[in-house]
């Protein structure tokens, strides 16, 4: 720890606990902070899916997915597809653990892959939606269909937006400071999880239910 | 974060070191400027309101022309401009002024120096917090000049009006997004922070009273904001896309049957919005108890009395406030087992309320009592916050709920804890963390003048509310209920509360002028001016760039004050145990 210094000589802070856990707490701030954004993210989620909830109970002429054409196989596909794109996140993060730079990349690069599926497939169904005249002002089983996934999708490509970044130029700070970058992936991955976690929500909600 | 290596604060651009800039000291003087900028402006915005109610049907004189007409023609207002005033008003206050001043501005200053830290956890995201709030109170003033004005369905924007309402509805909801982002942003530092970053020693039953509070707003922000934001997100679904989340089937707008689909909830935004809303209100005090117990510790010179049980009933505070949001929609034809629960969980949380005032109360007795103006301003804290907790009781209560229901008694209400409470606590901060923030005292004697007039004025105001609201006055009235017959006998309170509120701006004049004019004083403050225990009092004043000289250790309590056997009255949390004293072990 630094000692008494002259007031010319104050050095830019170093912030502790950036990488290295705390001894006390057992954790690094960004693992903390990490978590407590997952937490308002459920609160966010928690909040539209009371929404869903309520306008459901609450409707006289209630329609199920199927009424308007929603595929369950093509939404099934997305299911999976998420679900391998998470098992691909955790294994990107293992490889760093294990020092496969190489590996990391491969893996980094199929969860990217695994998004952008997801996407073209939400693609095709909202164009399909759209081309037989459903809106979102249409019914309001369509109003809570288009805003649920049109917010998980904003979600997912957020974290594909950043997980890019840790495959592409991002990656360059494996050779300067390999446990922060772990770090980095590791963060990523959490958010990763949880806009899988939502899809898995949302599969039975609107296509399933 | 690649920027760990040394570099000399010195070696910053001006643009680096007060603008964009990641010191938590900046960005609290930032947020507190901004936020004492917005309070001025909400403030107005109420004047111009108060003209209304006082003389409907009046013209303003000399300004009121200059709004132009279709807002004021001629120094008269419009009804649609007095809704604007009244939704802005509200919004500017909590969103812009209150919170961003108590958590943006005390805690992003103090809380990194109370627990000793150097910096935030997450420098970066305090500037992004920062300019996500200038951000959205920019979005909030621009609404005003959109087509058809400023949002204008009251601070809670109930559907179906506000689905229905002018473009401003939009900006409101674009302005509230970038808020709730800001907020959220603080949320995760505050508490990273306070949960990695203390000091050696400082154990979390030897934080300062305002840091447990600081903490326990975090959660509340975390929590309770994300739901308005899909609340806001449903009603943004509804203006551009013209979806019905809350447009109910069978609507009728002007005599013409909506074309929404329908099946949606007015009900639903309510509740959305409540849920964040009532803890919102926690926000709004739990920072201002936490400097008023830093104020009466310091200036009555003794240990805060019963202070775990402050700290448990802060923390239970915090929890229920999430479980009694729909206690502010008894008249929403919810089950009576429903109002029945939130009026059982309303009278729960009352509790630990009263148990944090008493203890503030207590601990004033026996102590050696310094009437400084923080002081001066905490003590009158505790009984308009007292005044505001128990006029809420019987709104919680549903049966006497129906009667008071939108009336003045519920402005009176929440403006007793919000105006005379938490900003005469924000009032106490300023006097009491000026000469640590600038190095400089200020005016003892316009501190004083500031002080007592804004007493009596704030009285002057909120009193005469409830006495209206008792008899039945409804609130949001344009011309103040000139038109009912059972109104009659109060409306004359109107000029009453008017003239207050005009005269408690005058009374701010000494605050500015003390505030500006102190800043032109030669650097006179100590570093611990009050002989006060925390550790904000071991930095230098003002602290440098990394706040302390020499990493601060902690060796006990945060409020040492008076300790037996010592020859002075107060036992910093810095300072190592003097040489062993005989007496010293038996504590009184």
């Amino acid at each position: 720890m630094p000692t008494a210094m002259p007031d010319a000589m104050i050095p830019r802070t170093v912030i502790p606990y950036t990488v290295e856990p705390r001894p006390d707490t057992g954790l690094s701030n960004v693992k903390i902070g990490v978590w407590l954004f997952l937490a308002s993210e459920v609160m966010l989620f928690g909040g539209l899916f009371a929404g869903y909830i309520i306008l459901r109970v609450g409707s006289t002429d209630w329609l199920p997915g199927s009424a308007f054409g929603l595929s369950v196989p093509l939404a099934f596909a997305n299911t999976l597809v998420l679900t391998i794109s998470s098992i691909t996140m955790v294994a990107a993060w293992i490889s760093l653990l294990r020092k496969r730079f190489s590996q990391y990349r491969r893996y980094m690069g199929s969860t990217l892959l695994c998004g952008l599926i997801f996407l073209v497939l939400t693609g095709f169904e909202f164009a399909g939606r759209l081309r037989q005249d459903q809106y979102p002002s249409t019914h309001i089983f369509l109003a809570l269909y288009f805003t649920l996934t049109a917010l998980h999708g904003l979600h997912l490509i957020a974290g594909m937006g950043y997980n890019a970044y840790l495959w592409g130029p991002g990656s360059r700070m494996w050779e300067t400071a390999p446990e922060q970058f772990t770090q980095r992936v590791e963060a990523s991955g959490l958010f990763w999880h949880l806009v899988a976690l939502v899809w898995i929500l949302l599969f039975p909600m609107l296509y399933l239910l | 974060m690649s920027d760990h290596e040394p570099e000399h604060p010195a070696e910053l651009s001006f643009w680096r070191r007060y603008v964009f800039s990641t010191d938590h000291k900046v960005i609290g003087i930032q947020y507190s400027l901004t936020a004492l900028c917005f309070l001025f402006f909400g403030f107005c915005l109420v004047m111009l309101m108060r003209w209304q109610l006082a003389f409907p049907g009046r013209a303003l004189p000399v300004v009121g022309a200059l709004f132009g007409a279709d807002r004021m023609p001629d120094g008269y207002m419009l009804p649609e401009f007095y809704n604007q005033l009244g939704a802005m008003h509200g919004t500017i206050m909590v969103f812009l002024g209150v919170v961003p001043l108590a958590v943006g501005g005390f805690g992003n200053y103090l809380v990194p120096l109370q627990i000793g830290a150097p910096c935030m956890a997450f420098p970066r995201l305090s500037m992004l917090s920062y300019w996500c709030y200038f951000i959205g109170g920019a979005i909030m003033l621009g609404s005003f000049f959109a087509p058809g004005g400023a949002a204008q369905s009251g601070w809670t924007s109930y559907p179906p009006l506000s689905d229905l309402a002018p473009q401003g509805q939009t900006w409101w909801l674009l302005g509230l997004t970038a808020l709730i982002v800001s907020s959220l942003l603080g949320a995760i530092n505050f508490i990273t922070t306070i949960i990695q970053l203390r000091a050696p020693g400082m154990s979390f039953f030897r934080f300062p009273f305002f840091v447990w509070t600081q903490l326990v707003s975090s959660f509340l922000l975390l929590l309770a904001f994300p739901p308005l934001q899909a609340a806001a997100v449903f009603q943004l679904m509804d203006r551009w896309f013209k979806t019905s989340f809350f447009l109910p089937e069978g609507l009728i707008i002007g005599g013409q049957l909506s074309e929404a689909s329908g099946g949606g909830s007015p009900i639903l935004w309510q509740h959305l919005f409540w849920f964040l809303a009532h803890p919102e209100v926690y926000v709004l005090i739990l920072p201002a108890l936490g400097i008023v117990a830093e104020v009466i510790a310091n200036n009555s010179r003794r240990p805060i009395w019963g202070y775990r049980s402050m700290v448990f009933a802060l923390i239970f505070l915090g929890f229920m406030s999430f479980l009694v949001w729909a206690h502010h929609m008894f008249l929403t034809g919810m089950t009576s087992s429903m109002s029945a629960f939130f009026q059982t969980t309303t009278m729960i949380i009352s509790i630990p309320s009263v148990i944090i005032l008493t203890a503030l109360i207590l601990s004033l007795w026996g102590g050696s009592i310094r009437f400084t103006v923080p002081m001066l301003f905490a003590l009158a804290f505790l009984p308009m916050f007292g005044i505001g907790g128990l006029t809420g009781l019987p709104l919680g209560l549903a049966s006497s709920n129906i009667h008071l229901h939108d009336t003045y008694y519920v402005v009176g209400h929440f403006h007793y804890v919000v105006a005379p409470g938490t900003l005469f606590a924000l009032f106490a901060g300023v006097y009491f963390w000026y000469p640590k923030v600038t190095g400089r005292e200020m005016s003892t004697w316009l501190g004083k003048l500031h002080f007592w007039p804004s007493l009596i004025f704030m009285n002057g105001i909120f009193l005469p509310m409830l006495v209206q609201g008792l008899a039945g006055m409804q609130r949001r009235l344009y011309d103040g209920g000139e038109i009912y017959a059972h109104t009659q006998s109060v409306l004359h309170w109107h000029k009453v509360i008017s003239i207050s509120a005009w005269g408690l701006a005058i009374a701010q004049i000494p605050f500015i002028i003390n505030v500006f004019a102190s800043l032109r004083k030669p650097k006179t403050a100590s570093d611990n001016p009050w002989d006060a225990t925390t550790l904000e009092w071991a930095a230098p004043s003002p602290p440098p760039p990394g706040n302390f000289l020499q990493r601060p250790k902690v060796y006990r309590a945060a409020y040492e004050y008076s300790p037996p056997a010592h020859d002075k009255d107060f036992l910093p949390q810095f300072q190592p145990e003097p040489a062993a004293q005989p007496e010293a072990s038996t504590r009184l």
